[in-house]
């Protein structure tokens, strides 16, 4: 027994018994397509160390989606399965069961969700389930760790079915009489939270709510966000590291080169963590203290709705709207994830059935998505100017991506897909598992973008010093200047974009802007092209060729929004 | 009666008799539990040939308007 698949239909809770049979740290939410690639842990069993494989949901062996296809590829290097099934939806889960019972490999069936069946008035024999089916059954569930155990000590009995291949309507027929065996129902009454399930999809209750929550939902990111800068780190870094930076920066003696890229230019003779970027002011100060509490508090808010179940409804509610835009409403997930980082967001692309869809998904999330990190500078720059300049920026990005879908959708060939989504019931959110989530998101962020601003932030003072950015500048100013109003001196801003967004657009505070300039340098700098870390995945994911033409619309758009908005302001 | 689950009003209720359509579309809808003999309630729709929902064993689906169409339920009226 050296690898261990974990299978099932989509949202049954595969992470989440991965995470307790492993102990390794993976996201778990309450939508289907959580996981697109595959993840994988070692688990212990006496002395044994088996690499455990938690594979993306499927409800079929015969893929429609790339986040299925990856699960249906890896069944060939398993030698055990864990086939975990929704014990609240046993008949339409057992289908893949069967399906896998047909292959030539080691069963054992988890009925995760057990806990779940109680309060549903659902009734499992849990034996009679293990005699018709051939293989051992546990009840589990992955979110307490009720029956891990047990599932771990019967492992080794997991056991070739001698099930025949059969057709769609056999296998329906054998599944239909195993469940006229083993469930009972009891009839319960609708719960509060089922009430709210039904409301928050019916069109004329559920838009003005999902408004409502989008609206609530901006604010208290928006409040946690300024309230952790404004209270904590801000003043953490004022009065705790400023005096050693100033010590430091007489030590260093301004102006000589170690200074310059330690501590940065001096502005009017004191540091300026906004504006002075060097390695130890702005360099800690941008992720730190006006990025990180943003990404804290738009990740602690998007786990509580993933957990929650909501982003599926969602995805139902606006599915109109985005097939105008060539998509379904699922690619809500890509655009949302994205707003985070849109690293994941282009993973999340994956979601999508068709090569076009995904096209389209990618190239508007790249374009018109901000991640957080930016989000979160922007809203402290043009934020200083007023709150409705940052508005400015929002509607001009959220114009572009309607636009452009718009367009994207009549000029290439094809049609969007229809929507056809699971819609899992609500649950309350786990305090713990939300914590957990929220610690893995934010780590990431510190060990994959600190870095990276570190480097940006030192790559820019050598090309200032190698007087390169000087040349760039001449090179470039007739489109900066001319066409976007902006000083040449802005394209350092525009180089160390590809790097990371957040610093570029912290270049633009010491360039003395106008607001319009300002507005315009924000919209220009989300619009033109993806950091690096996003542009890598898209090729992945897209390929050479699409990604070339996707790159060719960006900078197409990122020419005319600014010229545009450059006009008009 | 037999009506596509398009023509279903909401909170109607119905037993699914045939699905139309090429055989992988069949097996995708069926994989979400839609297939013939079960009951369907109809949760509700939404505009402009939206989405329509519906709830078939313990689950909510949501199936786009065309594909709605190609599901025929029996219904009493």
């Amino acid at each position: 027994m050296n690898r261990i698949l974990l299978m099932g239909n989509p949202n049954v809770g595969k992470s989440a018994i991965f995470s307790r049979l492993t102990g390794a740290k993976v996201a778990i939410s309450n939508y289907p397509g959580t996981t697109v690639e595959f993840t994988q842990g070692y688990m212990k069993i006496g002395k044994e160390r088996p690499l455990v494989i938690d594979v993306p949901g499927t409800y079929t062996l015969e893929p429609i989606s790339k986040a299925e296809e990856v699960a249906c590829q890896m069944l060939k290097e398993g030698d055990v399965i864990i086939n975990i099934v929704d014990a609240t939806n046993l008949e339409r889960n057992l289908y893949l069961t069967l399906q896998l019972l047909e292959r030539n490999i080691a069963v054992i069936v988890a009925l995760n969700m057990w806990d779940d069946t109680r309060h549903q008035g659902i009734h499992i024999d849990v034996r009679r389930l293990e005699e018709c089916l051939g293989v051992p059954v546990v009840p589990t569930c992955g979110l307490t760790g009720e029956g891990i155990k047990e599932l771990v000590s019967r492992l080794p009995e997991a056991k070739r079915s001698k099930l025949k291949v059969s057709s769609d309507s056999e296998r329906w027929k054998k599944i239909g009489k195993i469940i006229e065996e083993v469930q009972r129902l009891t009839h319960r009454h609708h719960t509060l939270l089922e009430r709210i399930e039904d409301l928050s999809v019916k069109p004329l209750s559920g838009l003005p709510l999902a408004l409502g929550i989008i609206y609530c939902v901006f604010w208290v990111i928006r409040f946690i966000g300024e309230s952790l800068i404004g209270y904590i780190f801000e003043p953490l870094f004022k009065k705790l590291w400023l005096p050693l930076m100033i010590k430091l920066s007489t030590f260093l003696g301004e102006g000589t080169f170690l200074h310059n890229i330690v501590v940065g230019n001096l502005i009017e003779g004191k540091i300026d963590f906004g504006q002075s970027f060097g390695l130890l002011t702005t360099g800690l100060f941008v992720p730190l203290a006006m990025v990180l509490p943003y990404i804290f508090s738009f990740y602690l808010i998007l786990g509580l709705l993933e957990d929650f179940g909501y982003l599926p409804r969602l995805a139902v509610l606006v599915d109109n709207l985005m097939h105008r835009l060539g998509l379904h409403g699922y690619a809500i997930v890509p655009f949302i994830l994205g707003l985070g980082c849109n690293v994941p967001g282009a993973l999340a692309t994956r979601l999508l059935e068709e090569r076009r869809e995904k096209f389209i998904a990618a190239t508007l999330m790249a374009i018109a998505v901000p991640c957080m990190a930016q989000i979160a500078m922007i809203i402290g720059l043009v934020g200083e100017r007023g709150g409705k300049y940052v508005m400015v920026v929002f509607l001009t990005l959220f114009i572009l991506l309607i636009i452009k879908g718009l367009i994207l959708n009549k000029i290439l060939k094809g049609q969007s897909p229809e929507i056809l989504l699971e819609i899992p019931p609500y649950r309350l959110p786990q305090p713990k598992a939300v914590a957990k989530k929220l610690w893995m998101r934010l780590s990431s962020f510190l060990r994959e973008a600190l870095p990276l601003v570190l480097l940006g932030i030192l790559f820019v003072n050598i090309l200032y010093a190698l007087k390169i950015i000087d040349f760039f500048a001449h090179i470039f100013s007739p489109v900066l200047t001319g066409l976007w109003g902006l000083p040449k001196e802005a394209i350092s801003a525009l180089i160390v974009g590809f790097l990371r967004k957040d610093v570029a657009v912290g270049m633009l505070a010491p360039l003395n802007l106008t607001t319009k300039q300002l507005i315009v340098g924000s919209t220009i700098l989300t619009v033109y092209f993806p950091c690096v870390a996003t542009f890598v995945v898209l090729i992945r994911e897209l390929g050479v060729k699409d990604m070339l033409k996707s790159f060719f619309i960006m900078i197409s758009v990122a020419l005319l929004t600014g010229t545009i908005l450059n006009l008009i302001l | 009666m037999k009506v596509s689950l398009t023509q279903m009003q909401s909170g109607e209720c119905g037993i699914v008799v045939e699905i139309q359509g090429g055989f992988g579309f069949i097996r995708k809808v069926q994989s979400m539990g839609i297939r013939p003999g079960k009951k369907i309630v109809k949760v509700g729709s939404h505009f402009w040939r939206g989405p329509q929902i519906v709830e078939i064993d313990n689950l909510q689906v949501a199936i786009g308007f065309g594909m709605a169409k190609r599901v025929l339920v029996e219904v009493e009226r």
